[in-house]
């Protein structure tokens, strides 16, 4: 399922609205009691009264003239919306954000998009410039998402620049959110800082995990990938700090042209200098962003590295490790592999193809990025039931 | 191949600059053809004597897949990083970790009575009726309270003999004193029994299901072999182990009970039939041990009857008979083997006590004789019976855990037993893999470290890593069997 999470179509249906953009959480019960509402945005489908004091109104039917301020016709569109989402609506732009879905097992949050690396293959390409409303709107927001929330997701940019501030929104994550999971992708180079990597396990977050992209064995590999000479030392020198204080890390290495080489070679370095990391996830390429400007330079058919790929999920699950393949569907996987496959793929950018209809494994796979449009491999195929008798076995069709 | 775009530097902008520089490794010679090279914390890369003498005389391509390899393992570093010693010494903590936690292995010699007799035996056996040579209570007691002054957070308790079944009380009483006082200490407490299994009986059993009490008892081959050596009064050696095997398994569990195989002249040409004995009772491990030059095999000159070339050709037909039971599908593990193959891939140290450096002397084991004297091994225990005292740390009644582990006596032999610093393993590409024998050198050439090249346990060491090696190389199906041991 692919979702829309922007959108620039609300319109205004009251006179009045508020002139900066504003956050709110959805609502659908209008009989919230008043003292309860001025941080909910009412979401109501037909025509109906709609009751003072919530801070914005979302209808789905077109009305007349609103009595409330801030009501917008939204139509079909978000057609998800619920009760505990949170959104940041932009009148001046009749722009809707959503920013948080409590439906959801993984909101990913975005608290900067500087970054000190500049990965050839980076789906979300760095800018530089003051960004930081978006670590605010988070502090804002956090006391607003469900305690039930399984996991979030804070990602960049990097958010190892922000700094203290990183450790004050972990410390925020704890205080409000000490049942949901934790997840930081960060290239760990902040944290060669000893004292950065110990501040943040200080905060003693009972659920936090680092996820660490290495690409390689050697520093000209990894340095090369993420076009940053002195990356690879800070990279290690901060896992080994984060390691050293109790936090966890998980590596996360992309397979592409100038990575695949070296990937058995990677996994032998991994098990034999970072057998202490908690998971290690090699992962297909998400081809947005540089990787879709770079794309001839670095694309390579997953049929044309399932060699390396297996010998390495094998070095490191000999070596009882936990390791898993992100981002490949089952049919260019080698069978022995699929036992590592996850559905990594988070929802709102999940979607099968059409021959994906027929496929019998579909169940079990992680499908595609909704960007994967612009390549393909050659071994997409759909899985079907073999027509035989004795065991089910699933095969490939021609 | 297609270009990056243009705000992107392409892979030459990130090659290291400048000569590389070496990190500390040593090399040796694998075949007529081939070196290997070992860095401190036992990566190895195996290399031909020209790439080996391009990468000493500084010479060595960049961009290569050797150089990659080498860099890769923390043979050489070069340009402006220098996480390679962050690593290494990471390494080499992880490694070394396991000596803090010193002493896991507590041994008993609740009697020095036993039933058979044996002429290769390596204690100087006892009539059964002398029950003089039984350990006492107040000795078992005391070393018990031994047993948890070692900050050891793992601990096996090892009952020995003679033939310690003929002093089941004894166990018995230990086992629950010791678990009793591990309700306070909580260490991962388990026990072994080492024994023949001629006396083994209901009681007994019964007993162990209650507790971690596991068996370990020998196996020499098929009947005839094992009978020929383990001269039993008035019965079958070999069928009380096999009847022992099956009873302890049905009543303990498959795992409950362990063999060990001794090698003797008449071994060497049958390790085939030894190793089918192993599978048809049943075994998923063997381990292909070497005659130790102790006790009575010393004596008798056993030990001398057969060079350790042919015991390395009994070993190499051994384990290529075992892997191929792996390739016919048979799961089966020479253990022998696995723990070298483990000091060669495995990060973390390995606990074998008999390969260690500084030796495992007092530290990874520990005995207490029968008589309450304290030793340094079990085989230091038995060069004691032949009148070398060596190895004898103290004595329960006169020595306190302190004074026993700090003794001048454990302290000298263990700064000597350090491979680093001994002359000829300081710079043998397999002292990685190695471990210090202060026992077989000080029984066969009188000296605690002596001299490598007379030494058979050296001879027999290479040769072993020689092969493993070579299999690890040159056989891509023998590879994958050995890698699962790991």
């Amino acid at each position: 399922m692919l979702i829309k999470l922007h959108g620039r179509s609300l319109r205004a249906l009251s006179p009045e609205r508020s002139p900066e953009p504003f956050l709110g959480r959805v609502c659908t019960n209008p009989a919230l009691p008043a003292a309860a509402r001025s941080r909910e945005i009412l979401l109501v489908e037909g025509p109906c009264e709609l009751p003072g004091g919530f801070r914005a109104y979302l209808t789905r039917s077109e009305t007349g003239v609103a009595r409330q301020p801030n009501v917008f016709f939204i139509g079909a569109e978000f057609p998800f919306l619920g009760d505990g989402d949170i959104i940041r609506i932009h009148p001046e732009r009749s722009g809707l954000t959503v920013l948080y879905r409590r439906s959801s097992a993984f909101n990913s949050m975005l608290v900067t998009e500087r970054c000190d690396n500049y990965c050839v293959m980076c789906s979300q390409p760095p800018k530089e410039r003051d960004d930081g409303w978006l670590v605010d709107e988070l502090f804002e927001i956090i006391p607003m998402m469900s305690p039930e929330t399984p996991e979030i997701g804070i990602t960049g940019g990097e958010p190892g620049l922000l700094g203290s501030r990183l450790v004050d929104l972990v410390d925020r994550f704890r205080r409000f959110l000490p049942r949901t999971a934790l997840h930081i992708l960060s290239n760990g180079r902040a944290f060669a800082d000893e004292k950065f990597a110990l501040a943040l396990a200080k905060v003693g977050h009972p659920d936090l995990m680092l996820g660490i992209p290495l690409y390689g064995d050697l520093p000209e590999v990894h340095d090369f990938v993420v076009q940053a000479r002195g990356a690879f030392d800070q990279t290690i020198r901060g896992i080994l700090n984060l390691k050293r204080h109790r936090v966890r890390v998980e590596l996360r290495f992309v397979v592409q042209r100038d990575t695949v080489e070296r990937l058995p070679a990677f996994a032998r370095f991994v098990a034999r200098n970072l057998l202490f990391v908690d998971h290690v996830a090699l992962m297909g390429l998400e081809l947005m962003g540089f990787a879709r400007s770079n794309l001839d330079a670095i694309w390579i058919d997953p049929l044309d590295y399932q060699r390396e790929l297996a010998e390495a999920v094998e070095i490191l699950d000999r070596a009882r490790m936990h390791v898993s393949i992100y981002n490949h569907q089952l049919c260019v996987l080698d069978p022995v592999l699929h036992r590592f496959a996850r559905a990594s793929i988070s929802d709102w950018k999940n979607l099968y193809l059409e021959e994906c209809a027929r496929c019998e494994a579909r169940a079990r796979c992680g499908g595609f990025f909704a960007s994967s449009v612009v390549r393909r491999s050659r071994g997409i195929a759909p899985f079907a039931i073999a027509e035989q008798s004795g065991p089910m076995v699933a095969q490939r069709e021609d | 191949m297609n270009q990056l775009a243009d705000t992107f530097r392409d892979r030459s902008a990130f090659a290291p600059s400048g000569p590389y520089r070496l990190l500390p490794a040593r090399f040796s010679r694998l075949d007529d053809r081939r070196y290997v090279i070992t860095n401190d914390v036992g990566e190895y890369v195996v290399l031909e004597r020209p790439a080996l003498q391009a990468l000493l005389r500084h010479e060595l391509q960049p961009g290569t897949p050797l150089y990659a390899d080498l860099k890769s393992r923390h043979f050489l570093f070069d340009g402006e990083s220098r996480v390679a010693l962050d690593l290494l010494a990471l390494k080499y903590r992880s490694r070394a970790d396991r000596i803090a936690d010193f002493t896991a292995l507590h041994m008993f010699v609740v009697t020095l009575r036993c039933d058979h007799t044996c002429s290769y035996c390596q204690v100087s056996r006892q009539m059964e009726e002398k029950s003089r040579f039984d350990m006492s209570q107040a000795h078992a007691d005391r070393a018990v309270e031994f047993v948890f002054r070692s900050p050891s957070p793992a601990i096996k308790i090892e009952f020995q003999g003679g033939e310690p079944l003929l002093n089941f009380d004894l166990i018995r009483h230990v086992v629950l004193r010791a678990e009793s006082l591990n309700r306070e200490h909580g260490r991962d407490l388990v026990f072994v029994i080492a024994s023949n299994l001629t006396r083994l009986n209901d009681e007994i059993l019964d007993f162990c299901k209650g507790h971690r009490i596991y068996f370990s008892t020998s196996l020499d081959g098929p009947a005839d072999l094992h009978d020929e050596r383990r001269a039993l009064p008035r019965g079958s050696s070999y069928r009380a182990a096999v009847d022992g095997i099956q009873r302890i398994r049905e009543a303990l569990g498959p795992d409950a009970v362990a063999a060990l195989m001794t090698t003797s002249p008449g071994s060497l040409p049958r390790v085939r039939e030894i190793v089918d004995e192993y599978v048809k009772q049943g075994f998923h491990s063997i381990f292909l041990r070497s005659l130790s030059p102790y006790g009575f095999a010393v004596r008798t000159s056993l030990v001398r009857r057969y060079d350790v070339d042919d015991w390395v050709k009994f070993y190499v037909e051994g384990l290529r008979h075992i892997i191929d039971l792996n390739l016919s599908g048979y799961p089966m593990r020479e253990e022998f083997a696995a723990i070298l193959l483990q000091k060669m891939f495995a990060p973390v140290g390995n606990g074998y006590v008999d390969l260690q450096s500084p030796a495992g002397l007092g530290i990874a084991g520990i005995i207490y004789n029968y008589d309450g004297a304290i030793y340094a091994s079990d085989e230091g225990r038995m060069l004691a019976e032949m009148g070398d005292h060596t190895f004898r740390l103290g004595h329960l009644d006169e020595d306190s855990f302190e004074e026993v582990m700090t003794s001048d006596t454990l302290v000298d032999l263990l700064k000597d037993s350090m491979l680093e610093g001994l002359p000829m393993c300081s710079d043998c590409a397999f002292m990685p893999y190695c471990g210090s024998d202060p026992v077989f050198h000080k029984a066969t050439q009188g000296d605690v470290i002596g001299h490598k090249a007379f030494s058979s346990f050296c001879k027999k060491q290479m040769a072993v890593l020689r092969h493993l090696i070579a299999l690890m190389e040159d056989d891509a199906s023998a590879r994958r069997v050995l890698q699962s041991w790991i």
